[in-house]
């Protein structure tokens, strides 16, 4: 993709700038749906109705939301720091944009094919961490500071699990790339990682289980990662009003939720990449059988994003029917389960992928 | 100027530019965040250099694990951050015979030594080859490493245990 953008520019920098333009293009109409689409969710669940006036369903609510924000004033409270105060949502939108260099949407577009691959999306989250406490220290509020503490304090932590069972797929792919572990997973969907891989045998049965037990810790550890219910300590409303971003509003609070909005597409995106076949569709694609080969990277693009806006809806899902956690729960669920768990499902892994 | 430079030039300039900010600001909390944008730099110039897994160490290990430390240690120590830094100059002849003769050799250096332009051939990723060489070359002092961590890790928590009993 690259290469085509260079050449249709004339110009290796210019190229470059679009290739890394094209997940915005995708991340800000996509965030909008979130936004829409929590909404509606939230309120069907609870029986209600959810926004219906601005537009068939409400579906320019958030629209007019954007709109809205663009116009409020740009507030900065007066003994807040200014400086951190206005590069702290920068860099934490930064830090989630990052991520989506090395997501493949389709076997035509990766924004770049690093062998480093999931290691660096897991290497990126820590700008957000750094923003996030940049955030909650430069407002100069105990309600931002307790939440940047307590959101920091929580990513860290299940970021162990998180990297613990993502290792136990790359075991299993032998590569980083997520671009060339989503090609492994092709054809039909049995031949998926949660599903053992697309090595048949007796071990590929035998790894059905430990890839369930897998797949549910990376999905807990993620709702962790992004501060989702059960794991929205760092937000509580009722303890810290809004946590870290309490002091923020206008461009500057659109720009922490696109983000947050964007992380919890890119997390979904992980766990269907490494599971879930990524961009690969459960059975054969249209385009092939019908000869039409330009047909097969818009399929892929579309399960791509059906598979993360499913995972995204499983999240919204969870938040509109778990409690919340403990500050105590939250720390004894990682380390006292979460983690010693997943360190013996790599091992039990490593051992059925020695012995293959 | 080729693309490749221009993006050498613009690591360079954010290294640069941050790190003299840490060294300089009167607030330890500038000093602490201008870090993360130095950190930031040398990671560029290691994956323009194709060393791609440091780079991604650098970031995990750095930017997600020492500076936020850090920033929680300079925070906490609220203290601290009310107290006026000393970023003024002390003995300054001895520091600057000492950074004068560090210069003089490093430009020495850079000037005399026989630097072998050429046109290697880099490999796609370092990962595997670097793998390989950690675990069966290396494999004894990788393996004295992790218990040299454990032990500090244990010893941590040892010593913050004992604090909270007396």
């Amino acid at each position: 993709m690259l290469e085509l953008f260079t050449e249709l520019t004339g110009n290796a920098l210019l190229g470059m700038i679009i290739n890394s333009l094209i997940p915005l293009v995708f991340v800000i109409p996509l965030a909008l749906f979130f936004v829409w689409l929590e909404r509606k969710v939230s309120a069907h669940m609870q029986d209600r109705l959810g926004p219906m006036i601005t537009g068939s369903h409400g579906w320019l609510q958030t629209f007019a939301d954007v709109l809205k924000l663009l116009q409020k004033e740009d507030i900065i409270p007066a003994d807040a720091d200014r400086k951190l105060f206005t590069i702290a949502p920068i860099l934490v939108f930064a830090g989630s944009y990052a991520a989506f260099a090395a997501i493949p949407f389709s076997s035509a577009y990766i924004g770049s094919e690093i062998d480093m691959g999931i290691f660096y999306v897991v290497a990126v989250s820590g700008l957000v961490v750094a923003g996030i406490l940049m955030a909650g220290w430069s407002s100069n509020n105990k309600y931002s500071l307790l939440g940047a503490m307590r959101s920091v304090a929580q990513i860290i932590s299940y970021e162990i699990p998180t990297v613990l069972v993502i290792l136990s797929i790359v075991v299993l792919a032998g590569t980083l790339n997520l671009l060339k572990i989503s090609e492994m997973q092709t054809a039909y969907f049995w031949n998926w990682f949660i599903f053992g891989g697309p090595e048949p045998g007796l071990i590929k049965f035998l790894l059905i289980p430990f890839m369930f037990a897998g797949f549910l810790i990376l999905y807990i550890s993620s709702l962790a990662e992004v501060n989702r219910t059960p794991f929205d300590i760092p937000e509580a409303e009722s303890e810290l009003v809004a946590g870290y971003h309490t002091e923020y509003s206008g461009m500057k609070f659109a720009m922490f939720f696109l983000s947050e909005y964007a992380n919890m597409f890119v997390v979904s995106a992980i766990v269907s990449a490494v599971f879930f076949g990524g961009y690969q569709s459960p059975f054969g694609y249209l385009g092939n059988s019908l000869g039409i080969s330009w047909l097969v990277p818009i399929e892929q693009f579309f399960w791509f994003t059906a598979k993360g806006i499913f995972f995204v809806f499983v999240q919204m899902w969870l938040r509109w029917t778990l409690p919340r956690l403990r500050v105590d729960q939250l720390m004894a669920v990682c380390w006292k389960y979460l983690i010693p768990y997943s360190f013996v499902n790599l091992i039990i892994i490593a051992f059925l992928e020695l012995y293959r | 100027m080729s693309t490749y430079d221009l993006i050498f030039y613009l690591f360079a300039a954010i290294t640069l530019l941050s790190g003299f900010v840490v060294v300089t600001s009167k607030n330890i909390i500038y000093s602490a965040f201008s870090l993360l944008f130095t950190f930031f730099g040398v990671t560029g110039i290691y994956a323009l250099l194709g060393a791609d897994f440091i780079a991604v160490v650098q970031l995990v290990v750095y930017v997600g694990g020492i500076l936020i430390l850090l920033i929680f240690g300079v925070m906490l120590t609220n203290k601290v951050t009310n107290v006026d830094l000393k970023t003024g100059g002390v003995n300054v002849l001895p520091a600057a015979i000492g950074t004068g003769l560090f210069a003089g050799a490093l430009t020495a250096i850079m000037s005399k030594n026989y630097w072998r332009a050429g046109n290697i051939t880099y490999e796609e990723t370092t990962i595997y080859t670097l793998g390989s060489k950690l675990l069966l070359e290396y494999s004894l002092i990788f393996e004295l490493l992790a218990i040299l961590l454990l032990v500090a890790l244990v010893g941590a928590a040892v010593i913050a245990r004992r604090g909270r009993e007396s």
